[in-house]
């Protein structure tokens, strides 16, 4: 006889609202008639995300740990819950996005079927196309949330995959570009298959090496190590070899310029931002709440890797010619920056990474709402070239790219600077001036791609045949309007979420 | 509390979003709206320097805000009698931009170019339009009033910097839109270089922060706190760096200055006058501000490094000046020596060293201002920057002639004109302390006047230049470009006779500076008798 354990729903309100958001979806695939799907997926999906934005600020000051321990309702979880709800919120609104201006729908009716052949070309004409991203990209919010507050590596792994499988499929669905895209896909698979593997050998060494997945319970056997302890040590490399992949650092970045290529931009975006929150989330809850204690292990290497990563992000990132791959690159390099406030292992640390995540998941969404704008006769945009003289065409899209671009580089008076201040802070409170100093020679590196879209877009000639500038719909202009509102708003006056970051950043457990 | 100085640094800002949001038509609104703005921060900041009382608090006219409380960031402005100076200086060179630039056309696009030389002949070609309006010129300046205003008024290190960063953005526009053939170049390569010097600075406002939080229990950017900071002089190295690295790139000295003669030469010559008049002052003002009093250790210790820095700018700079075939470029050489000079006088750590590189910082921005707009003048008759072009204009445009040649004099310190004083200041000041670098750096006042001698002489006398067709048949000054180029002329005289009550109000704030760093003036030798 199995004793069930205690339930906290109320703390649990926000993930269960958008798993819930995510069933009633697949439901709404089957049963509601194709005319109203789009509309009523549309609002299942609002519904669930916003629902739990409420949710998370009714639940905050919570501190406990349900589900047998397994899950944990503190400070950080419902942070980055918030965060993830939040940016969830904006994506979906991108993923809806289907006025004629910009191409209909992005989406592939069927997207199994190979490149190439008579089907795909009938396809690719057709304005038809499924609703089944919205369940996709709500299961894997909810996985996220999931990722972020697990307190138990098993319930982690679970989240996890919940999260990783419907990203793997939303990277196919392109209806654009068929065959990137389903590279982009196969691609994500199989090399999110193989760390996911790591993930698991990891954890079944640490299970080895502590008798138990609690974070908790493995904070307490590594206090007791002798410091030679292989499943200890090698367990926990593999563990941060997974997460590290999700988050996209280096040396384990690879696939992701390539699928945030392949992928359709607003699921690229979704991605880009939602993802990093989540991975972030699940590491700094392991490090510091199962590792934390035994961070004469992880320090070093993640010291190391962030450094590369930095090095790697903003060097590749100055060769693209793509905007999606050097937004790619780009995001590597935030990966890096991201970093060096999670190696500072305190307070400061712990809140200076969920303010960063924070700011760049913001501006992340709206840059690449910004490129799904940006149009020829064949989709969108990409190449950088095309981009020359965009200010002359349409100044007001430009002068939000550029406003985005400026807080990806750390301008201040922009959220991308606020955030790179509490990160620096952090590690130099923490001793690691040296990685201070590499991360703002990066920046400076890194300005130079940012400005250089700039000077594209103002002082270049526009080319004759140049794209045009979609007229955003209705939801992208929502979207971008909030994501622009942010970035100067968190800029010019970060008080009040600061304060929040500051007070959430108490782990239970 | 006093709000002056807050409405001061706010009018330009809100007029700038006020022009920025007139429709494209309203292009004489938009200057008039400009001009009218910039006379009136014009007079509030004279009225600031005129009430600025000489015997009284250091910092005056201050307020302050809480602003980023988790930071202990307050939005703190002030002025000491350094800073002052400054506004003021930005205050008359604001509006004589705006005039000079009324004209102004936005660059053509190539295509469009093609086509005027195919109408060249014609009268009444059409008249094309640029890529760009004008009206933004307007608003990015009046938008960079602001930030200059901010960037000498805060008393905050972080609102410091964020003025020092931001005021990279309008600049960068100003070239980039409006610039020379190859703006995209300079306006890259002047943003990244401050850039770069900015990102090392805030590694050590970041560390300057950690240090007040560990010594004050609370951390704070507020400079007088920050002052009182005891570091270790090992910590005081590695955070004066960071603080000299960005102001030597900003100002800039030598090696740091590959930046300024590109921007300098494609910048439009508005910008340009307030990039080298004011922009730069920014790095030298930083020096006194910033590097010396809080952290005085370490700016002993490298005083000998930065001032061979000086005083081979002085010399490499006029050397490189007088290679230089354009003349926009070669006003941005003598500029770099020139900054060389202020150098020496405020690393030479004496009073009156200290109180001639201000109001050197202050000339050189008239003087050079005045032979920015005069070669602007030249540029707009003859159609090109290069001294080969030109000769015997003097003839033709005499009143040009006559403004270029005391621009120029006062440009290489001729007693009678405003530089005189402060040149004379600084090489006496820094004599007591440093007689190898102020003996050297007199060589510099030879140089400078061969370059300035050697362009007045080939652009206005000599024979005509029969190869430019549009010489013979250029205007002089026209009456507003009198106005504009006037009033430079003006307080070139009258800085140069009667240069008291500027120093009056600069001298206190270097002597606070002095303490601050514990810097005795030397026994009064020589000095005192030449300076008497």
């Amino acid at each position: 006889m199995i004793e069930a354990p205690s339930v906290s729903y109320a703390g649990l309100s926000p993930v269960l609202l958008v798993l819930g958001a995510a069933l009633v979806g697949v439901l709404v695939e089957a049963f509601v008639p194709r005319a109203y799907r789009w509309g009523t997926q549309l609002a299942v999906a609002l519904g669930g995300t916003l629902g739990a934005l409420v949710a998370v600020a009714l639940v905050a000051g919570k501190q406990e740990l349900t589900l047998a321990r397994a899950v944990a309702i503190d400070g950080p979880a419902l942070f980055l819950e918030g965060t993830l709800a939040l940016l969830g919120v904006l994506a979906i609104l991108l993923l809806a996005e289907r006025s004629p201006d910009m191409g209909g729908s992005a989406f592939v009716a069927q997207a199994a079927v190979p490149v190439g052949t008579a089907l795909d070309r009938q396809l690719s004409t057709q304005t038809r196309s499924q609703t089944e991203v919205f369940p996709l990209a709500t299961f894997a919010l909810g996985g996220m949330m999931l990722f972020a507050a697990s307190n138990n590596l098993l319930v982690m792994f679970v989240a996890l995959e919940v999260l990783s499988l419907p990203l793997y499929l939303l990277a196919g669905l392109s209806r654009r570009r068929r065959l990137l895209s389903q590279e982009a896909a196969l691609k994500y698979f199989l090399l999110g298959a193989f760390t996911s593997a790591f993930f698991l050998y990891g954890l079944a060494l640490i299970y080895g090496f502590a008798g138990t997945v609690d974070l908790r319970g493995i904070f307490d056997q590594a206090a007791g190590t002798d410091k030679s302890d292989a499943l200890f040590v090698i367990g926990l490399a593999m563990l941060i070899v997974g997460l590290l992949f999700k988050a996209g650092v280096a040396p384990f970045h690879t696939w992701t310029p390539d699928v945030y290529q392949g992928a359709p931009t607003s699921v690229t975006a979704f991605m880009a931002a939602c993802t990093k929150v989540a991975a972030f989330g699940a590491i700094l809850r392991i490090l510091y709440v199962g590792f934390g204690n035994s961070d004469w292990t992880w320090r070093p290497v993640l010291y190391g890797v962030a450094i590369v990563t930095l090095i790697v992000g903003s060097v590749l990132a100055l060769t693209q010619t793509d905007v999606k791959r050097m937004l790619a690159y780009s995001s590597i390099a935030h990966a890096g920056f991201i970093l060096t406030g999670t190696i500072a292992n305190s307070a400061a640390g712990l809140s200076s990474t969920m303010f960063y995540l924070l700011t760049y998941g913001l501006t992340t969404i709206g840059s690449f709402a910004v490129v799904m704008l940006v149009r020829d006769a064949e989709g969108e945009a990409g190449h950088l070239s095309q981009w020359a003289g965009l200010a002359k065409r349409s100044p007001l899209v430009a002068g939000v790219f550029s406003l985005f671009l400026l807080a990806l580089a750390g301008i201040p008076l922009t959220s991308g600077f606020t955030g790179k201040f509490v990160v620096f802070r952090a590690a130099l409170d923490a001793g690691a001036g040296p990685l201070v100093v590499i991360a703002l020679l990066a920046s400076a590196v890194a300005a130079f791609f940012y400005i250089r879209v700039i000077v594209l877009m103002y002082f270049s000639e526009p080319a004759a045949d140049g794209p045009t500038v979609a007229v955003p719909g209705m939801l992208t202009t929502v979207s971008l309007a909030i994501a622009a509102a942010a970035t100067v708003l968190l800029g010019v006056a970060p008080g009040a979420v600061l304060d929040l970051a500051n007070q959430a950043a108490q782990f239970v457990g | 509390m006093s709000t002056l100085l807050l409405v001061t640094l706010l009018l330009p800002l809100v007029g700038g979003v006020v022009v920025a949001a007139l429709p494209t038509d309203r292009l004489q609104l938009a200057k008039q709206l400009t001009l009218g703005l910039s006379l009136v921060v014009l007079v509030l900041t004279l009225v600031m320097a005129v009430r600025f009382d000489t015997g009284g608090e250091r910092f005056q006219y201050v307020s302050s805000y809480t602003w980023i409380a988790d930071f202990g960031v307050r939005f703190a402005l002030g002025v000491d009698g350094i800073a002052v100076v400054l506004i003021a200086l930005i205050g008359v060179l604001v509006p004589v931009v705006v005039a000079a630039s009324w004209n102004d056309e936005p660059p053509r696009r190539p295509h469009e170019r093609a086509v005027d030389r195919e109408h060249a002949a014609g009268a009444d070609r059409p008249v094309a339009r640029g890529m760009h309006s004008m009206k933004a010129f307007f608003a990015w300046l009046l938008v960079l009033e602001t930030m200059m205003i901010g960037v000498f008024a805060a008393t905050d290190v972080f609102l410091f910097y964020v003025f020092f960063e931001v005021m990279l953005v309008p600049m960068y526009f100003l070239i980039g839109s409006f610039g020379g053939p190859r703006r995209q170049y300079a306006a890259v390569k002047f943003f990244l270089y401050s850039l770069l010097g900015g990102l090392i600075m805030l590694a050590s406002v970041i560390g300057l922060f950690v240090v007040s939080q560990s010594q004050l229990g609370q951390g704070t950017f507020a400079f007088d706190a920050l002052r009182q900071l005891e570091i270790t002089p090992g910590t005081q190295k590695l955070l004066f760096l960071g603080f000299f690295i960005a102001f030597a790139i900003k100002a800039p000295l030598v090696p740091f200055h590959t930046w300024l003669p590109d921007a300098g030469a494609e910048a439009p010559i508005g910008g340009a006058v307030l990039l080298v008049g004011v922009l730069d002052k920014v790095g030298t003002f930083g020096f006194l501000r910033y590097c010396l009093p809080l952290f005085p250790d370490a700016s002993r210790f490298f005083a000998p490094f930065a001032l061979v820095l000086s005083v081979v700018g002085i010399v490499y700079a006029a050397l490189l000046a007088m290679g230089q075939s354009d003349m926009k470029r070669l006003i941005a050489y003598t500029s770099i020596a020139h900054f060389g000079f202020i150098g020496l006088g405020i690393f030479a750590f004496t009073t009156q060293a200290g109180t001639g590189a201000v109001l050197y910082m202050v000339n050189h921005g008239i003087s050079t201002g005045a032979l920015f707009l005069i070669v602007g003048v030249l540029i707009n008759r003859g159609g090109s920057r290069l001294i080969g072009d030109y000769g015997g204009m003097a003839r033709i445009t005499p009143l040009l002639g006559g403004a270029f040649l005391i621009a120029g004099l006062s440009s290489l310190a001729l007693p009678g004109t405003n530089s005189f004083v402060s040149e004379f200041l600084v090489l006496i000041g820094s004599f007591g302390t440093q007689p190898v670098f102020a003996i050297i750096a007199t060589a510099g006042i030879i140089l400078a006047a061969l370059y300035i001698l050697l362009m007045y002489q080939r652009t206005m006398h000599g024979p005509d230049n029969l190869s430019n067709p549009r010489l013979r048949t250029a205007r002089d000054l026209d009456k507003r470009e009198l106005a504009t180029i006037g009033p430079l002329i003006a307080l070139i005289i009258v800085l140069g006779v009667y240069p008291k009550p500027l120093l009056d109000i600069i001298t206190p704030a270097v002597e606070a500076t002095m303490v601050d760093l514990g810097a005795t003036d030397p026994a009064p030798t020589v000095a005192e008798e030449a300076g008497s």
